[in-house]
C-alpha cells in the first residue's frame, strides 16, 4: 500500500483567502465571524456568519463565471492555490513534464451544492411568477460542478467525483481520495471541499432547526464550542483544496511534503438523523488511528468537529475520553469553528489545513471565544490562546447529520 | 444594411458571448462564432426574456446562424402579435 502525503493546500474562508492569512488568524485566535452581509441584515434572525470576504469574482474568472455558482468559484480558486503551493503546473499535459493527466484524480465534497443559484431560480418561479429559469441553473447547481470544473481547468483526466455527506463531505472526499492513492489507482488527487450556503433559503432552513447561535452584542464570539455558555453554530462558507500524492510520486519529483495523510476512518451511527452518538465517532477515530498506526499516547492534537451546539460538543468529548483513556488528559483539543464558523461541506477541509499548519508550526490553534468551563467538556480544549507543544500526530474529526462520521489521521512530515 | 431586429439579435448575442457587436456578421453561423449548444440555449433564453415570448424547443434547435435566429424570432413575434 502506498503512503499518502499532502504537498499543496489552498483555502478561502472567513479567516482569509490564503493559507498564510488563514494561519495568522488561527494562531492568534482571531475569529472571522461577523454580521452577515450577503443577505439584507433584517432578513434573517441569526444575522452572523463566517463569510469569505474580499473575493472579487472578476479577478479570477472571465466568461466561464456564468456557469459557476459561488461554491464552484471558491473551489476553483482554492485548487489554483493548492496546485501552485505544490509546485505543480496549473494544467496537466501529456506533452509536458509533470504527472500524466490520466493519473490525476479529483474528489470534492459539498453539503449543499449550488444553493445560491437554486435560490435565484426558485425566486424567479415562485416569487416572481416566471415560467422559466436560467438555462445554466442545472450546471450551476449540480453537486459535481466543482469536481467537473476542476478537471476541465486542470486537465485532470483520472477518476473525478463528488461526495455529499453534509458536514463531513470534505473529510469523506479527502479520505476516499487517499484510498485511491493507497491502492495505486492514481498518483495525484486534487481533493477537498467547498460550500457557499449563505443563501436566504438555506439560512432560513437552518434557523428552523434552532441550532444557530444568536449574534449577541459580540458577533465575532457567537460560536463558543465547549464553553458552558455555548449557544449553537454559526453558518459559514469557504473552500479548502489539497494536492494529495503518493509518497513515491512526491519524492520522485522532489516536492515539499507538508504532512502525511496517514489514516482515514468512516462510520455510520445507524441511529438518529440529527442526534450524535458516542459509538459512531469513536469507531471512526479508532479506524483512522489504526490505519495510521497511532496509539492513544501518540495523539497530540485533535481538531474537533466542535460545532458549538450543546449536544455535539459534550458527546464528542465523551467519545475522545473513551478513545484515549488516560491519555485523554494529555491531548490538546480545539474547535477552529470558533473562528471559521461551520462551512458545511468545506469545514473538514479547512480543519485539515489547520491540522497541517499545527504540525508544521508545532502550535495548536485555540478554541476562540471560550468563556467558562462546562463540566461535560472538561478536557484541554485550548481555550482562547494557541499552545506551543510537540505536535507529531493529529486527528481531524467531522461528524455529519445522519450520523455519518469521517476522521483523518495526519502525521508530521 | 441590416434591419433593426438583426441588430438587436447581434447585440444580444454579442453580450451573451462577450464579443464586440461589430465582429458579428449577419451571415455568421454559430460555428463561426464558436457558439456551442449550451451557449445556444443561453441565447434563446436571453431572446425569450427580451421579447417576452416562448420559443418552442423544436424552433430553438434549428437556430444555428444569425439569420436563422432572426427569421425564427420574426415568425414568433408575428405569431405573438397576430
Amino acid at each position: 500500500m502506498n503512503r499518502v502525503v499532502i504537498t499543496g493546500m489552498g483555502v478561502l474562508s472567513a479567516c482569509g483567502n490564503s493559507v498564510e492569512e488563514f494561519w495568522e488568524h488561527l494562531r492568534a485566535g482571531r475569529s472571522g465571524l461577523a454580521p452577515l452581509t450577503r443577505l439584507a441584515p433584517e432578513s434573517v434572525a441569526n444575522n452572523v456568519a463566517g463569510e469569505v470576504r474580499n473575493f472579487q469574482v472578476a479577478e479570477h474568472f472571465g466568461k466561464q463565471v456564468e456557469l459557476l455558482d459561488r461554491f464552484t468559484q471558491l473551489a476553483l480558486v482554492a485548487t489554483r492555490q493548492a496546485l501552485a503551493d505544490a509546485g505543480l503546473p496549473s494544467r496537466f499535459d501529456e506533452a509536458m513534464a509533470g504527472p500524466a493527466p490520466a493519473r490525476v484524480g479529483v474528489y470534492t465534497g459539498s453539503a449543499l451544492g449550488g444553493a445560491e443559484s437554486q435560490d435565484v431560480a426558485y425566486q424567479q418561479l415562485y416569487g416572481k411568477g416566471a415560467t422559466r429559469v436560467h438555462p445554466f441553473s442545472i450546471p450551476r447547481c449540480m453537486m459535481n460542478a466543482p469536481s467537473a470544473h476542476i478537471s476541465m481547468e486542470s486537465g485532470a483526466q483520472g477518476p473525478c467525483m463528488a461526495v455529499s455527506t453534509a458536514c463531513a463531505s470534505a473529510t469523506h472526499a479527502l479520505g476516499e481520495a487517499s484510498r485511491w492513492l493507497r491502492a495505486g489507482l492514481v498518483d495525484v488527487v486534487l481533493a477537498g471541499g467547498c460550500d457557499a450556503p449563505l443563501s436566504y433559503g438555506v439560512v432560513r432552513a437552518w434557523e428552523a432547526m434552532r441550532v444557530l447561535a444568536p449574534p449577541g452584542d459580540r458577533p465575532q464570539e457567537a460560536c463558543r464550542p465547549f464553553s458552558l455558555d455555548r449557544a449553537g453554530m454559526v453558518l459559514a462558507e469557504g473552500a479548502a483544496m489539497f494536492v494529495l500524492e503518493t509518497e513515491s510520486h512526491a519524492r520522485g519529483r522532489g516536492a515539499r511534503i507538508r504532512a502525511e495523510l496517514a489514516g482515514y476512518g468512516a462510520s455510520a451511527d445507524a441511529g438518529h438523523i440529527t442526534q450524535p452518538t458516542v459509538r459512531g465517532p469513536l469507531r471512526a477515530m479508532r479506524m483512522a488511528m489504526q490505519e495510521a498506526g497511532f496509539s492513544p499516547e501518540d495523539i497530540d492534537y485533535i481538531n474537533a468537529h466542535g460545532t458549538g451546539t450543546r449536544l455535539n460538543d459534550s458527546t464528542e468529548i465523551a467519545a475522545i475520553r473513551e478513545l484515549l483513556g488516560a491519555a485523554a488528559m494529555q491531548v490538546s483539543i480545539s474547535s477552529t469553528k470558533s473562528m471559521l464558523g461551520h462551512a458545511m461541506g468545506a469545514s473538514g477541509g479547512l480543519e485539515l489545513a489547520a491540522c497541517v499548519l499545527a504540525l508544521e508550526h508545532q502550535l495548536v490553534p485555540p478554541t476562540a471565544s471560550w468563556h467558562a468551563l462546562d463540566p461535560e467538556c472538561d478536557l484541554d480544549v485550548t481555550p482562547n490562546v494557541a499552545r506551543s507543544r510537540r505536535v507529531e500526530a493529529v486527528l481531524s474529526n467531522s461528524f455529519a447529520f445522519g450520523g455519518l462520521n469521517a476522521v483523518l489521521a495526519v502525521r508530521r512530515a | 444594411m441590416t434591419d433593426t431586429l438583426t441588430e438587436e439579435v447581434i447585440a444580444i448575442i454579442a453580450k451573451e458571448q462577450r464579443l464586440a457587436p461589430d465582429v458579428i456578421s449577419p451571415d455568421a453561423t454559430f460555428q463561426d462564432l464558436k457558439i456551442d449548444s449550451l451557449d445556444g440555449v443561453n441565447i434563446v433564453f436571453a431572446l425569450e426574456e427580451k421579447y417576452n415570448i416562448t420559443i418552442p424547443d423544436q424552433v430553438a434547435r434549428e437556430m444555428r446562424s444569425i439569420r436563422q435566429v432572426v427569421d425564427a424570432l420574426r415568425t414568433q413575434l408575428d405569431a405573438a402579435s397576430a
